[in-house]
């Protein structure tokens, strides 16, 4: 066990201080300390991105993270990025176009497709495919998850036309 | 009228019944991140325990000292094999008839063989006590190949009496199993010697693994002052755990309540009983306290569960114009340290002798023999029914083969063999009574959509570019006609550990016209909840979004064996669909009271009994529900509840036709799939969107067998594929669309006529996979090459041809 | 999979990072992204007691494009290079590389200093700063001094870089011709099963500059001068081509492992190595 550190974080715009093991991974920060178990570990070796939250605007295995690095950020799981009274558009579509089975990989599919089309509002199949590919899914093949984010992205594209 | 009948299809669209596409009631919480999977859960004071393993794949134990690990902060106890020795459970029974070490009780078999299990106030403290344990190993000589085990003078089972016979009866030697025979021999051999056409070939369907994205873990707890055991896991067969926990522990069965929570992903990984689960249970015996375990991926890949790994030699003989005689099958199965098989007890191949497959074969003979090796135990069945993705693999490619042989077209020599439609129900060479099948009208109509015969055309032309040096990429057509042996099973002649395979259904029928139903079987992704209430909608007449569907908890749902080889729509779907018509029957008799009629005079019609021939008159289930609870009916108990107990007569025998087209890169050995059809017969159909997601899934996972996924040993028995790194999932990148399509062959002993789907696009997206790759160099005079078909074994393939000179 | 425990330092300027490595040697490292290193740490293969996250050091984050030079501070992660359209403008080959790297998660953490720093021979940077002749900035408690990609590797994970330096910056010269960066993987987020960089200038139709690195192909990337030096004064014809993968191929020497056997990554080096030429020579 090595020295305890004072942590501050910003999870779901609430903040969080405690004290921790530095080695303390921020998957389990999220899982254990703060009941947050949206995101899961699937791999442990930064290959799956089950475990995916965004950080200051990035996409980000929290298996590969210590707490200690996050120190000072802000973090959005899938629990931050709807309620039930107002889902995200990709939590809709991915229930309306089948993207999910076991659902396990699905926290970290939508955390990190809602970052993508932050950053592409309108992607191509293989923009979908290869910004999605730091996410495995066991259960669906893709085909419906690329379809989801596709319908996501036409919903959330008219939305913002609408508001214009 | 015509108001009457667009009122009927309301009716019938409001139940959202069979046949419909009814989105997913899982999905809420899922796409919320309010799952509840096993590693969610968290009780006041729990502790944590994890292994320490085995390094060495074959080594003596000299000594385990814990004192340096008692030490570590937070690390509360180690366990090895003497602290279990007096309880009776350093080993446990196996699924296969055989036993397995809980603990390394003196030596260990398998690398990542579990050792010690610490206990620890949290994860950290546990990885500490771990890296502390000293264990003091003797390297004994490793053999990780079986046909080496079985002439080898090491002694890999020093437990086993060499001269006792098995579970399976007789062993050959000391690293022997069993031998397992289905078929004629004498008259298999006589054909094939005697026959105009024999083609051989002998195949390595590789070690894999079906690494669910969720690992396997549980968390026990034991409640010492009411003597109850609670236990969350990741089990496919929450019942079946508890009662082989209630055999192994001696707590009575009705102290052991097991949950399987929600799951992420099985496809057979938590169908056994490993390590960590007696140990868990023993642990919150020992500190009174809740012990969560919960494997990591190199865990995983390493020692719960592998698949396949089948060495098998097929002979097929056929007359000079393709019609098949006989088909000769043996096989080699590699086991590893102990035989934790998850079969049927009587078939320690499982369902192997399906492998005359498709084809009216009129003499057949199989035979199996399993090895013990240092390789980790499992031979779960990955995506499919028992070892059914081996005998398809093993047909489909011998029709492959045979084909070469008799310089036909694969396509047609499939034709002129399948089983004709109206030899159903049909018996087959090794056993199996088919129940239905219309396998003509399937392969025609995939050949005609994918333009096989252009197809064909194309492929002639490209090899003729190749020849001329204008291009360096071949393709390939994949064929692949599959059925599949699904349900298990008849209670006559299926049971694990003596627990028959039925399934199970109970309902309860709210007085407001709502419901629950509880089933014995645990979805890990088929979605379950969704279409188990959608056939009671269609049988019931309530709508599926008023009925709650509830498995996994044992003090709660009926005794069921579980969910794997596809048996929970042919066995507990059918269980579901008989509560459902006792639940009629009775509403039956409730209606014809309320409407003062004679029980024959009324009929069901979507959602109410109508007196037949004055539909004005009728009593709608809502309505009948809460008559249930406010009548006073003479001759009728209160209450509208049933349970139903199915033991199928028979098996189920989904099937489907699929074509794959590829092309290969045959410098760098990349295989590119350019489209893939699947056609699937799955009897009826209950939900066509969770069907096509099946396909998809399905194919995907066949997709990483056939092109890369394996557990690989090195000769020291080291795995060398432990992380996903070098463990093949592909990722949205490289996998394909599919185009799906469906032909509907209800099966005749099925309540509703369904036979099961999820497994099916794996048992035959394997060998379509795999014989794309395969066609692409039979124009250079391949005749077979081992999966995986990874970069470098197709680039080698095509070396071997001559094809890089 | 839990790390060993260890102290934590996030010094807010190099003097901090430097204080921290003279103080405990060798028990200590340096991380930026953390995406090579807290695996290893978790899988307990890599021991480190005092880890140093040079996240809130000042100065390493920048991308510096001049008109000879381009300056990459070490914290610059792939997702920025790939999303910086100056440089793009500049050196297409670094977004071309960087789009080859790991997968998008990995992207936005994964940095150029611990990709050319780690001296793992899976790493795409280094063989792509060997192609464009960069050098990198060390600075220890000497100062600062500068060393060419081409010089700094020794072996698996052995660098010129001594345990108490830190990788700062890398600097390129801007390139000029075409360019390729060429991959061969089994998946995203594999190494390479061989993958190729290279620059060449063309002058009519001769080429007149070849430089080629490839990388997992050796215990460390491999510049082969002799592969740029067979096309330099021709136009790229076959044999030239030949030339420069047997030029290469006696440079490389690579081992079996589940890629493959060294027959295998030979002949796909070679395939590899002459895709990216003619891809290059096409962009000249």
């Amino acid at each position: 066990m090595s020295k305890k550190m004072h942590i501050q974080i910003n999870v779901n715009g609430k903040d969080q201080e405690f004290l921790a093991e530095p080695r303390e991974l921020l998957i389990y920060t999220l899982r254990e300390r703060l009941n947050i178990t949206g995101p899961h570990i699937g791999c442990e070796t930064s290959h799956c991105g089950a475990c995916t939250v965004t950080i200051d605007g990035k996409s980000v295995k929290a298996c590969t993270m210590f707490v200690a690095q996050a120190s000072g950020k802000s973090i959005t799981t899938i629990e931050g990025l709807g309620d039930p009274d107002n889902l995200h558009p990709l939590q809709s579509a991915f229930k309306e176009h089948h993207g999910l089975q076991c659902g396990y990989c699905t926290p970290g599919m939508i955390t990190r497709a809602s970052k993508l089309l932050e950053e592409n509002p309108n992607p191509t199949e293989e923009e979908i495919r290869f910004g999605m590919a730091g996410n495995i899914c066991r259960c669906t093949g893709y085909q419906n998850i690329v379809k989801s984010i596709q319908a996501a992205a036409a919903e959330m594209n008219a939305a913002q036309e609408a508001a214009e | 009228m015509k108001d009457e009948l667009d009122n009927r299809e309301e009716r019938v669209a409001n139940l959202k019944g069979m046949g419909c596409s009814r989105k997913r009631v899982e999905d809420a919480r899922f796409t919320q991140g309010k799952g509840n999977y096993v590693d969610d859960i968290k009780l006041d004071g729990m502790l944590f325990g994890d292994f320490v393993r085995s390094p060495y794949a074959h080594a003596r134990i000299k000594s385990i000292n814990t004192e340096a690990a008692l030490q570590v902060p937070g690390v509360l106890a180690v366990l090895t094999a003497a602290d279990l020795a007096p309880l009776g459970l350093h080993w446990m029974p196996t699924l296969a008839g055989d036993k397995q070490m809980v603990l390394a009780d003196g030596k260990v078999l398998f690398q990542g063989q579990e050792v010690a299990f610490v206990v620890a106030e949290d994860r950290y403290a546990a990885a500490d006590g771990i890296e502390a344990v000293e264990v003091e190993y003797e390297e004994l000589p490793v053999i990780v190949n079986p046909f080496e085990s079985l002439k080898s003078d090491v002694v890999l089972r020093e437990d086993l009496d060499p001269k006792a016979p098995g579970a399976h009866g007789p062993r050959k030697h000391h690293n022997h199993i069993f031998t397992w025979e289905a078929g004629d021999k004498e008259t298999t051999q006589e054909v094939i010697s005697n026959a105009e056409v024999v083609a051989e070939e002998s195949m390595y369907y590789h070690r894999t693994h079906p690494c669910p994205l969720e690992t396997c873990g549980c968390v026990a707890s034991m409640d010492k002052v009411n003597g109850k055991l609670t236990l969350w896991g990741t089990f496919q067969a929450p019942h079946a755990i508890r009662t082989v926990v209630s055999l192994i522990s001696g707590i009575e069965e009705h102290n052991i309540r097991v949950i399987s929570p929600d799951i992420g992903g099985g496809f057979g990984n938590k169908v056994g009983a490993y390590p960590g689960y007696v140990c868990s249970v023993v642990a919150s015996i020992v500190t009174g306290k809740p012990v969560k375990w919960i494997e990591d991926r190199m865990d995983n890949l390493m020692t719960t569960a592998f698949a396949r790994d089948y060495h098998m030699t097929g002979k097929i003989s056929a007359t000079k114009e393709g019609k098949i005689t006989g088909l000769h099958c043996q096989v080699v199965a590699d086991h590893g340290g102990f035989d934790a098989c998850a079969d049927p007890t009587k078939f320690p191949a499982g369902f192997m002798n399906i492998c005359t497959g498709s084809y009216d074969i009129p003499t057949a003979y199989l035979e199996v023999d399993g090895v013990y090796t240092n390789k980790a135990p499992g031979g779960v069945s990955y995506r499919c029914s028992f070892r059914v993705t081996e005998a398809v693999y093993f047909i489909e490619r011998m029709i492959e083969v045979l084909a070469i042989k008799l310089n036909m077209d694969a396509a047609e020599l499939r034709r002129i063999n399948f089983i004709k439609k109206e030899q159903f129900p049909y018996k087959a060479a090794l056993g199996w009574e088919y129940d239905s099948g219309d396998y003509h009208t399937a392969w025609d109509k995939a050949l005609k959509t994918v333009d096989y015969e252009g197809l064909r055309k194309e492929q002639a032309e490209r090899v003729e570019a190749f020849k001329r040096g204008e291009t360096r990429k071949i393709m390939g057509i994949g064929l692949s006609f599959f059925t599949e042996i699904v349900g298990a099973g008849p209670v006559k002649n299926c049971d694990i550990l003596g627990l028959g395979m039925f399934d199970s259904c109970e309902i309860r029928i709210h007085p407001t016209g709502s419901a629950i139903a509880r089933l014995g079987t645990i979805s890990q992704g088929q979605g379950h909840a969704t279409t188990f209430a959608q056939i009671l909608a269609s049988e019931i007449g309530l709508p599926a979004d008023s009925i709650t569907i509830e498995e996994g908890d044992t003090d709660t749902a009926p005794y069921g064996l579980g969910t794997y080889g596809s048996r929970s729509t042919p066995v507990a779907g059918a269980a579901t669909a008989m509560a459902g018509r006792k639940i009629r029957a009775k509403a039956q008799m409730i209606a014809a009271y309320l409407l003062e009629v004679h029980d024959n005079d009324v009929e069901f019609d979507v959602d109410r009994f109508v007196v037949k021939g004055a539909p004005e008159r009728f009593k709608t289930m809502k309505e009948i529900a809460f008559a249930a609870y406010n009548q006073a009916i003479p001759g009728l108990e209160p209450g509208l509840e049933a349970v139903s107990y199915y033991d199928p007569p028979n098996m189920t025998y989904p099937f489907g036709a699929y074509v794959c087209v590829m092309d290969i890169d045959v410098d760098t050995g990349v295989p590119e799939i350019r489209r893939f059809y699947a056609l699937d017969d799955c009897g009826t159909r209950i939900n066509p969107m969770i069907i096509e997601g099946q396909v998809h899934g399905g194919l995907t996972e066949a997709l990483a067998v056939a092109l890369g996924q394996e557990i690989a040993y090195d000769d020291m028995g080291n795995v060398k594929t432990g992380t996903l790194m070098d463990f093949f999932l592909p990722t949205a990148w490289e996998v394909p669309n599919y185009e799906t399509d469906f032909t509907v062959t209800p099966s005749p002993h099925h309540p509703i006529g369904a036979k099961g789907v999820g497994e099916s696009p794996h048992v035959g997206g394997v060998p379509c996979f795999s014989n794309a790759v395969q066609d692409a160099f039979r124009p250079f005079g391949n005749t077979h090459t081992n999966m995986p078909h990874d970069h470098w074994r197709i680039w080698r393939t095509a070396n071997e041809l001559g094809l890089h000179s | 999979m839990i790390p060993a425990a260890f102290e934590y330092h996030r010094p807010k300027d190099m003097a901090g990072v430097l204080a921290v490595l003279e103080e405990h040697g060798d028990d200590a490292r340096v991380m930026a992204g953390g995406h090579s290193l807290i695996p290893m740490m978790k899988l307990r293969m890599a021991d480190v007691p005092h880890l140093i996250d040079l996240q809130d050091v000042g100065g390493l984050s920048d991308i510096d494009v001049q008109s000879d030079t381009i300056r990459i501070g070490a914290l610059v992660t792939q997702h920025d290079i790939i999303t910086n359209d100056a440089l793009t403008a500049v050196a297409p080959i670094l977004r071309e590389a960087a789009l080859q790297i790991a997968d998008p998660q990995v992207r936005y953490m994964g940095t150029v200093g611990g990709n050319v720093a780690n001296g793992d021979p899976g790493n795409d940077m280094p063989g792509l700063m060997q192609c464009l002749d960069a050098s990198f900035t060390l600075v220890g408690p000497n100062g600062e001094r500068t060393v060419a990609a081409r010089e700094f590797y020794e072996a698996a994970y052995m660098t010129a870089r001594e345990d108490d330096e830190v990788l700062t910056a890398v600097v390129i010269p801007v390139p000029s011709g075409g360019y390729a960066y060429e991959k061969q993987k089994r998946k995203i987020g594999d190494y390479a099963t061989a993958a190729a960089a290279v620059q060449l200038i063309k002058q009519g139709d001769t080429c007149v500059h070849a430089a080629i690195a490839m990388t997992n192909l050796s215990d460390t990337p491999i510049f082969s001068e002799d592969a740029g030096a067979a096309l330099i004064g021709t136009s790229l014809d076959d044999a030239a081509l030949k030339a420069a993968v047997a030029a290469m191929l006696n440079d490389i020497d690579p081992t079996e492992d589940n890629r493959g056997p060294i027959a295998f990554k030979k002949h796909v080096a070679g395939v590899i190595l002459r895709r990216a030429i003619e891809r290059a020579w096409s962009r000249a």
